[in-house]
Order: structure tokens, then sequence, then C-alpha cells
């Protein structure tokens, strides 16, 4: 015998998707914990995440969690996630059917000049709010899906840019139905 | 909801709820934070409490209690130490499905976050090894959070849940009133399953060339009528049956369809059997790494029916072609009803020429192993103990190692409840806790923990426990001096570097058993082992006997890493193909 664990090898890769998940949870104290203690615990991965009590009179928050992972890892963290006492729902949206996923992003941009000109006149064409203004900064809002943030932050980076502070992805599924 | 309500303390309430839940009693250890609750126990004669030695050994004697009858374990420790020594219990309880409610006291509500004097941040450490866990923060919510625990911890796929309570909410007063019908909001296993998915296997099972029950311990946790269920549906059906280690008792080890445990350290039967079927019925088992062994080998020309009530069981290491999700018991109903009910049977031809493959690899007997007039075999001793014990209301635990599996392999359970092992963490020293939670549950039965000598003393000091309320459990040591199984793996796979795993300075097992007022025994050699056994039975006492076995026994059959069921490694005592034809009974089996 060469190997030396007891534990079988690791299957081989399968690849991976990115999943967009809806869950519906009781506003209790730890429940986020309990969510993204999950996904570190079971080596899952969060690349965004979003919390909000949705239904004061029930104490229901929504979280949208933006996650990666094979079909099968996918449909454990499903089942891991719906398993959790204070869990109601799970949705994936992207296999739910048509949905929306929008992010607001606020970015800073400081600069003079021709710079300070361009970045209006590029926030502009990307539908960006002016929330904030000083002599020599802005501060934009811009709200899409997140590779309309990313492209415009990326527009941004020459002209000055600061900082950026993004919500991560909310999610809602089309039509008249709810979740 | 309430039918009545009382104002009492939060102290009180823990009591009242309790009782209301019919625990009898409970494993527990005092300190600051639960005062009040020792207080209010003090005053009551409702609930049995158990002083144990360490908060380890309350959650293992609890999961002992739980295991041998089907209730919910029940665990009050304190603050801090109280709570993190809880923690090797709980995580075992969360990895073998054991229900069971843990009440943990915690400093004030104002301290909380302050790093007071033992505070922990109990629910936190706890959160992922429990299945739900509470801080209590405000006497109004502590009634619905205590039945709410007992309601979480014994539904759906069980375990342990935690609840908090500081103690200034043991001290303050408030309406108690006991629910009537409990409902989560949320939280709702589903117990029966689509009668769809169940038919839709029935029929799988009645064109099967080659089936193949797997089961596990989730028949067992379904309670004893599963295990009627599973009976009669082996039965009907006329499959072959295997079961994991826990789920050892739910199908009687004397009947013929019965191929031993598989996995790891199952016989070559099952495994072979689990390799080559056509179709698994999987009932309440995980496919856990010490089952499958290399994934992409794992049955590979088989269908594959997983029953269980945990959805996130379900292709979690396999990918299986039948889900159905539901309670054991429930399932198993639909299913002798619907197999009763159509009238096409089993494939009886291809079935009976199954069989008779089986029967070939029976014929290996990959069990066996060569006995000695000199030194006690550790196979001989527990199958000694089997034969001795066996007509007697007998419950066994174990410790983890090699002694773990040779009891699974040679102690032969006829029924559920009788066997209380930790399979999902493997924690050393869970054996002789459970067996004092055991006998407690039942008190005129032999309650006999099967124990390596390196296990034993990581909670040596519960035989002090034992001794308080005059438990008179048995510790059947099988003592080779080393760790066992970590030395088998040294030997097998670090080229017999014994590092760490050779016990120098053992205690005198015999002296150490008077010393907590129990008997000891000492056997070195076989033909003394049956005199001994008998005398361990008959004393009406805690007794650690001592059985001084091989030191350089290995655990075979074995599946060695990375390879798949038909790899076996099997002991230099079975048989060859050739032999099991012609030379039969050539070794002791």
């Amino acid at each position: 015998m060469n190997a030396t664990t007891h534990y079988p090898a690791a299957t081989a890769a399968q690849q991976s998707e990115t999943h967009t998940l809806s869950v519906l949870v009781d506003n209790e104290p730890g429940v986020l914990a309990r969510v993204i203690g999950l996904f570190s615990g079971r080596g899952y991965n969060i690349d965004s995440l979003t919390v909000s009590e949705t239904e004061h009179e029930r104490h229901l928050s929504r979280i949208t969690i933006v996650t990666r992972g094979t079909p099968m890892v996918i449909e454990q963290i499903k089942n891991q996630l719906d398993r959790l006492v204070p869990v109601h729902r799970v949705i994936d949206m992207t296999v739910a059917g048509p949905h929306i996923e929008r992010e607001l992003a606020m970015v800073k941009v400081r600069g003079k000049g021709e710079h300070r000109m361009e970045a209006l006149r590029l926030a502009d064409a990307f539908r960006a709010r002016v929330i904030d203004a000083s002599t020599e900064s802005f501060v934009f809002e811009i709200t899409g899906a997140s590779d309309k943030i990313e492209s415009f932050v990326a527009l941004m980076l020459p002209l000055g840019l600061v900082e950026v502070s993004r919500t991560g992805v909310v999610a809602i599924g089309r039509g008249p139905e709810g979740m | 909801m309430s039918i009545m309500s009382t104002e009492m303390s939060g102290a009180e309430m823990v009591i009242a709820a309790l009782a209301d839940q019919g625990v009898e009693h409970l494993f527990g250890y005092p300190g600051g934070a639960v005062l009040p609750i020792y207080d209010a126990l003090f005053q009551q004669d409702k609930l049995r409490h158990i002083l144990v030695r360490h908060e380890q050994g309350a959650v293992h004697a609890a999961e002992g209690y739980a295991r041998s009858t089907g209730k919910v374990g029940c665990v009050l420790v304190t603050s801090g130490p109280g709570a993190t020594n809880a923690v090797t219990g709980l995580t075992d309880a969360l990895m073998d499905s054991i229900p069971l409610v843990c009440l943990t006291g915690q400093v004030p509500t104002h301290l909380i976050g302050n790093d007071a004097f033992q505070e922990c941040d109990t629910v936190g450490i706890t959160r992922p090894c429990t299945k739900y866990n509470y801080l209590v923060k405000s006497i109004a919510d502590l009634p619905h959070a205590l039945h709410e625990a007992f309601h979480i911890a014994k539904s759906g796929r069980p375990g342990p849940v935690v609840v908090d309570i500081p103690k200034d909410i043991q001290f303050a007063k408030g309406l108690y009133s006991r629910p009537k019908d409990f409902q989560h909001k949320g939280y709702r296993p589903k117990v029966k399953a689509e009668m769809d998915c169940v038919k839709a296997a029935i029929e799988l099972m009645q064109q099967a060339k080659r089936p193949l029950f797997y089961t596990g311990g989730g028949v067992i946790n379904s309670g004893p009528e599963a295990s009627q269920l599973l009976r009669e549906l082996v039965k009907v059906t006329g499959f072959p049956i295997t079961s994991t280690l826990m789920g050892l008792g739910a199908y009687a080890a004397s009947d013929p369809q019965w191929l031993g445990m598989l996995g790891m350290h199952g016989t070559l039967e099952a495994n072979l059997a689990m390799h080559d079927c056509d179709l698994m019925i999987c009932i309440g088992a995980r496919f856990d790494d010490r089952i499958t062994g290399r994934l992409d080998a794992f049955s590979p020309g088989s269908k594959k029916i997983h029953v269980d009530i945990d959805p996130s069981s379900i292709n979690k290491n396999v990918r299986v072609d039948l889900p159905i999700i539901g309670d054991c018991g429930h399932v198993l109903e639909d299913m002798v009803r619907l197999w009763r009910s159509t009238a096409r049977q089993s494939d009886k031809q291809a079935l009976a020429g199954w069989w008779k493959q089986i029967d070939k690899w029976r014929a290996r007997r990959s069990l066996s192993f060569r006995n000695s007039n000199e030194i006690i075999k550790p196979q001989y001793a527990i199958q000694r103990l089997y034969e001795l014990t066996r007509n007697r209301d007998t419950y066994i635990t174990t410790e983890v190692g090699q002694h773990q599996m040779w009891a699974a392999q040679f102690y032969r359970f006829e029924e559920p409840n009788r066997w209380m092992t930790s399979g999902g963490l493997g924690t050393m020293g869970y054996g002789l806790p459970a067996a004092v939670g055991v006998q407690l549950a039942h008190p005129n039965s032999l309650v006999i923990d099967i124990a390596g000598e390196a296990s034993v003393l990581m909670t040596m000091q519960e035989m002090s426990t034992a001794a308080q309320y005059r438990l008179p459990i048995k510790i059947f040591i099988l003592n080779n001096k080393y760790m066992g199984m970590v030395r088998q793996w040294q030997e097998l796979l670090h080229g017999g570097r014994y590092a760490e795993s050779y016990m120098d300075a053992l205690p005198d097992f015999v002296k150490l058993a008077e010393a907590y007022h129990a008997v000891g025994i000492r056997c070195e050699r076989p033909g003394d082992l049956d005199a001994a056994i008998r005398e361990m039975i008959d004393v009406n006492k805690a007794v650690i006997f001592d059985c001084v076995v091989d030191p350089a026994e290995n655990c075979f059959p074995m599946i060695p890493s990375g390879r798949a069921h038909n790899e076996m490694l099997l002991g230099d005592s079975a048989l060859s193909v050739e032999e099991a034809i012609t030379e039969e009974g050539k070794v002791m089996v």
C-alpha cells in the first residue's frame, strides 16, 4: 500500500457553476452566523451575501447568496441550508426561472478639470446619480447587474477612483408569483 | 395554546418543563452559573440527577440512555468549562443523530460579552456541533425554548440541542405553561414519503436480479417498529441485507439473509455484494467514507435507492437514482404494504443465482482467525463473551478502535437499541459513560462496555459515578497495551514505526477497579476465559475485566486506503477461493 491515508481520494473535479440563492429565514439572533458558519464549515464559497428583514410582522429576513460550486456541491448547499432550523425556504434563482439581479454601489471619485468632466459624462451614460459632491470629488450612486458596476468602476479607476462600497447582489423572480 | 399558566422562577421552569417532557434522569455537574437550577432540583422529586465526574461523561451517558431507550437524553452543565467539556459529546451526538437536550448555565445577561468568570460564547462554540441552540435572554422566552428544544431534538433527523440559560434568567420570575400542541413555525421535517417514489422503488425491487439492502442507524432511530418492518420486508422479498456499524441490531444477525456488517472492516460477502449488486436499497444510512471506500469504484453497476429523512444526505457522496425523503419506519411500512398488494414478486430464479454467488463468498470465512491455546485472541474473547451472554438481557457499548470493530464483527445483535457505539465521530472514551447511562435506563439488564485499555482511560473517572449509583456495569477491556488501530495503521501504512502508540505505564486495572469500589478480574490464558467471564456476569457490582490479549493481532478483513470493495485484505486464515470449495473447516472461524 502506497497511500498513507485512510480517507478515500478526492473525486475528479467537475465544472464549477455560479448560482444565486434566495433564502427566507427567521430574523433571530445568530441566524446569519448559522448560514455563514455552514459555508465556512463545509468549505463552500460565498461570492456575495446580502441580508435584511423583509417582513417585519413575521420577523422574516431574506438572504441572497451568490455561490460557486459543482452541481453536486450546489445541491448540497441548498439541502444543507434548507435543514437549518430557522430557514423557511431556499430558492435557487438561477434555475427557478427568469429573474432579475441588481446591485447598488457608491463610487467615490476625486479629480479636477477634464477628469472631473469625463467622470460626470460617464456617470450620465451609466445612469449613475451624483449623491455627494465637493469641489474636488463626487460620490456616484449606481444600480445594476454586477457586471455593469464592474465596468463603471473600471472606467472610474484612471479618473481618480478613491473607494467603492457595494451592497452585493439582490435578486427577485420575474412575473406575478412570490417566493 | 396554554392550559394554565403558573408563576415561577426560571430554574423552576426548567424542572417543570423537563418533567412535562417525561424526563426521569438528568446527567450533570453543578457550577456557579447553574446553582439556581441545582437549588430547584434539590427541592423536587420528579427528576433524578446523576452526578458525573466530567461533563463529557454526562453527554455520553445521556447518549447511551437515549440510544438504548429511544427517549431524549438530558444534560445539565455549568457555563464556561462545563459547556466546553460537553462539546465532544455534543459533536458525537450530532454525527450519530442522537436526540439530546443539553442545558448550559451562562453568566448573567448584563455580563455576557464581558469575559466574565467562567464565561464562554456557548452558542457560538456549539453552533456547528448541535442541531440547534438557544441563548435565552428573557424569562418570557424560556418555556417555549425548553419545549421547542425537545421537539427539535427528537423530530426529523434527531440531534443534540443546547439551551444556554443566563443565571439572572434562572432567578427571574415568569409565567410557565405547558404547550398543548407543538408546531414550529418553519421547521417541519417530512416524515411521509411521496407514494410515487415508493411505487417506483417497489418496481425496481421486483425487477432486480442482484438486489441488496444496505441499512443504517436511521432504522434504529425510527423506533423498534421500523426494525420490525425491515425484517418483514427482507423476508417477503428474500433479498440479502447488510448494515453499517450504527445499524447493527435492526436486523437479526442469526438470520441466514444477514451478510454481516459492511465497510472498511465489514465481511467479504457484504462488501462484494455491495460491489456487484444491480440494485442497492439504502435505508437510513448515509454513504459514509468508511462504507464506500473509493468513490469512483463504489458499486459501479447498481441502481441506487436511498431512503433518508434528511434531504442533505441524498447525493452528498454518491449519486443515487431514486431518492425517497421520509422517515424509515413510514417508508418501510409503505414498501411492505405495496409489495404485498402487487401481483408480481421478485425474480426468484435470478435471486437463487445471486444467493449462490453470495454463499461462495461466505464460504471463504472472511472473519476467521488463527486461535491460540497460549494467548487470548481478541476475536476469541468477544466470541466467548457473546456465547456466555447471548441468552441474557444484554446491552453492549464500546469505545473506539480495534476492539470496537471486533465487537461489531463477533458480537451478534438480534434486537435494535442493544448496541451503543460512537460511529461518526469515533470518540475514544465513549463506552464507559455510555454504559452508565444505559444501566440507569435498564437497571436489571447486563450492560457491558467492550473497551480498549487506551480508550477507557480517557473517561475512566466515570467509574466513580458507577460506584455512587451502584451501577453494576461491566468494563470488558481487550488489553493489548497498544492503541491497537493506530498500531495497525502504522504497521500497514507507516513501515511499522509505532510512534507513540504503545502504552508504557498502564495502570493495574484490578487495583484500579478496587480503588473505584468495583471488582477487578484479570484473565491472561484462553483456558481461564469462560470461568472469568462467568464470574464477571455473576458479580452484582461494577467490574473492570482486564482481558490480556495478543498485542500483535490485526483487525481483518479490511478495505485498504483508496481501494474499492472488491479489493479487500483478508487475514491469513481466511480461505482462498479454491480452499473455500474444497477444504472447509480447516481453521477456526
